[in-house]
């Protein structure tokens, strides 16, 4: 055997990683560590560098400085046959000349691993596909496709999978059933996953630390649940999830909280919660934390209350009805309620909006459209 | 049902093209047949004997075989280098690519007659013996555009993701060419290959000026021709045509059992 199967994922790590091409850079400078057996999500925007990263990580581009480090060893300068990687491509890549069994078997033979057509079909069987190994990959749908290229990465016990983008063509119903699956396997076999999208639900769904790229940067990293609860930048707070940003220089500061004031609002963040505790600030609130009042309610000082505004657009989505409220001096604020089926605001009421001040997050950033 | 001149026109026209296209081709093949004496010219009766004593005829065989030994052995090489020239320019980004694949255009646009006479004088001007080499090396030179045309399609449309799978599922640079390039390039370098053949066996006029005192089928049938081609020259003619032919139906009838059995298989 030339290369032994390895039991568990390795870690990953990347270090002072730069990857320009001519006229563009598309990573400034990446630090990441990848810890083994993590589902590890990459999220971004398109050209924002995810892609370019897990090129960089499988071998099939070069850095232009840095190192990559895989299990503790450094292969910046292996070429990707030699490194203990496989990839679910973002079009598959099946071999459309050979039979789907075959494409399983391609790196077990490259390796010239003993049995390469059992284990192929234990694979295949993994993904319940056992039954198509004699059919060419072109005879196969999209959802198929897909899982015949997971078979053909798994089948080798990489020490790292890379999914780059991998249900990314196929149709909502399929990509949820997919995600789903994907989980239970990486639970399954316990390799470490590096899985890049631009999809944010997918990613806090599945991966268990989340890094939100832009602009060849990593902006924020962490769990998905802490990522959406406090987004430390405009970006990740406009790209994961829904966010409703007020904007003001800051005019009371207590040992606890920042307010400030906009249109004669006052909005505050809990200290802890703000990135930022001086001059002017973005504070933020997700649409779901906020209530609406339809006659002015009393709140004490642990609530952030502005309004009144008017009621322009009410989408019904079902599980929630989703207001966007203009209010004068502040601007659009959207608040999402619960579809109750008890709620009477109507088109053009007058409303108020309230939140607790625990649910702000102060950013560190402001918004491209507003000048220091 | 009235008659319609416009409904008529099309197949008239159809059929009219068909005659036009194959009636060189069914002199040439009745004509092989026929019971020849001294001149090929008048119709004189069914025979045979053309075709039992095709090399009865001085010359015939021996041009033959030099015109197929020069196609195989031309259409390999540049077939070979073309591939690899294809191959290089859509996958690989280096100084003067475009200017490459624009050069590579000039033979093909260039008269014959002045790439004949370039060739003869340089081969001239180097002291190299007409024949046989020199003869493949200036068939080499024509066919290559060709090739790396035919081919170049072919790269282009490859979805380059397929050789980087190879690569990430452990195969070396060599594997990855004979395993996933070559495999999926097979239609494209064997369309490249019969074109470069076809090219090279019927070339009169780049081979007169470079190929000396040796004869190829084209040299021997034109300089028969000033005397009466001979009924050997329609049998060879014939005979190629029927190849031809041939390999163009089994081609199209294994495709159509494959995709029924692909079809069959879902």
């Amino acid at each position: 055997m030339a290369t032994e199967f390895v039991a568990r994922g390795s870690d990953l790590e990347l270090v002072g990683i730069r990857k320009e091409f001519p006229g563009f850079t598309a990573i400034e400078n990446l630090d990441l560590h990848i810890p083994a057996g993590e589902f590890f999500a990459l999220l971004g925007p398109s050209g924002c560098g995810k892609t370019t990263t897990l090129r960089l990580v499988a071998g099939l581009e070069a850095p232009t400085a840095g190192k990559l480090l895989i299990g503790g060893k450094d292969v910046t300068s292996t070429k990707p046959h030699e490194r203990p990687v496989n990839t679910v491509f973002q079009s598959y890549a099946l071999f459309p000349h050979m039979s789907v069994l075959e494409n399983v078997a391609f790196g077990l033979r490259q390796r010239k691993v003993e049995d390469p057509l059992k284990k192929a079909t234990e694979a295949l069987e993994l993904v319940q596909l056992a039954h198509l190994a004699q059919r060419r990959p072109q005879q196969l749908s999209g959802g198929q496709q897909q899982r015949v290229a997971l078979a053909r990465a798994l089948v080798n016990r990489p020490s790292l999978l890379l999914l780059d983008e991998p249900l990314g063509a196929l149709d909502l119903k399929l990509r949820r059933e997919m995600q789903i699956e994907l989980k239970a396997i990486q639970m399954e076999v316990g390799l470490t996953f590096l899985h890049v999208t631009h999809d944010q639900e997918e990613a806090m769904d599945m991966a268990d630390t989340v890094a939100v790229m832009n602009k060849g940067r990593i902006e924020q990293m962490g769990a998905p649940e802490a990522l959406y609860d406090r987004p430390h930048t405009v970006f990740v707070a406009k790209f994961l999830g829904q966010s409703n940003l007020f904007i003001g220089d800051i005019v009371e500061s207590s040992a606890s909280s920042l307010s400030i004031n906009v249109a004669g609002n006052k909005i505050s963040v809990p200290k802890d919660r703000a990135e930022k505790h001086e001059g002017k600030i973005a504070i933020g609130v997700r649409p779901e934390k906020a209530d609406l009042h339809q006659s002015k309610p009393a709140v004490s000082s642990n609530d952030n209350l502005i309004g009144p505004g008017e009621v322009l657009d009410i989408r019904f989505t079902g599980v929630s009805n989703q207001f966007l409220v203009e209010i004068p001096g502040i601007g659009q604020v959207t608040v999402f309620e619960q579809n109750e089926g008890n709620s009477t605001v109507a088109l053009g009421d007058q409303v108020y909006v309230t939140w607790q001040v625990a649910h702000s997050f102060g950013l560190a950033d402001l918004p491209d459209s507003v000048e220091e | 049902m009235r008659f319609s001149l416009g409904r008529a026109a099309l197949p008239i026209y159809a059929v009219l093209a068909f005659v036009y296209l194959l009636i060189p081709i069914a002199y040439t093949f009745v004509f092989s047949f026929n019971d020849t004496f001294k001149s090929n010219i008048v119709w004189r009766g069914f025979s045979f004997k053309n075709w039992l004593g095709v090399c009865n005829e001085q010359g015939v065989c021996e041009a033959f075989g030099n015109s197929i030994l020069i196609g195989v052995v031309s259409t390999i090489i540049a077939t070979a280098l073309g591939t690899a020239i294809a191959i290089a320019l859509v996958r690989y980004d280096f100084k003067f690519r475009s200017s490459v694949s624009l050069l590579l255009f000039l033979p093909m646009a260039t008269p014959e007659i002045v790439l004949g006479a370039g060739l003869a004088s340089q081969f001239f001007n180097m002291g190299a013996e007409k024949g046989l080499v020199t003869v493949i090396i200036a068939h080499v030179m024509f066919c290559l555009s060709f090739v790396v045309v035919t081919v170049k399609a072919r790269v282009s449309s490859l979805d380059p993701a397929l050789e980087e799978a190879g690569s990430d599922l452990y195969a070396t640079p060599s594997k990855v060419f004979w395993k996933i390039t070559f495999p999926l390039l097979m239609p494209g370098i064997l369309a490249a290959a019969l074109l470069s053949f076809a090219l090279s066996f019927d070339d009169f006029i780049i081979t007169n000026f470079n190929a000396g005192p040796l004869s190829t089928f084209p040299k021997f049938v034109y300089t028969a021709a000033s005397k009466g081609i001979p009924a050997a020259a329609n049998v060879v003619g014939s005979a190629v045509f029927l190849v031809a032919i041939l390999i163009v139906v089994a081609v199209q009838v294994s495709s159509t059992i494959k995709e029924r059995r692909l079809k069959a298989g879902k």
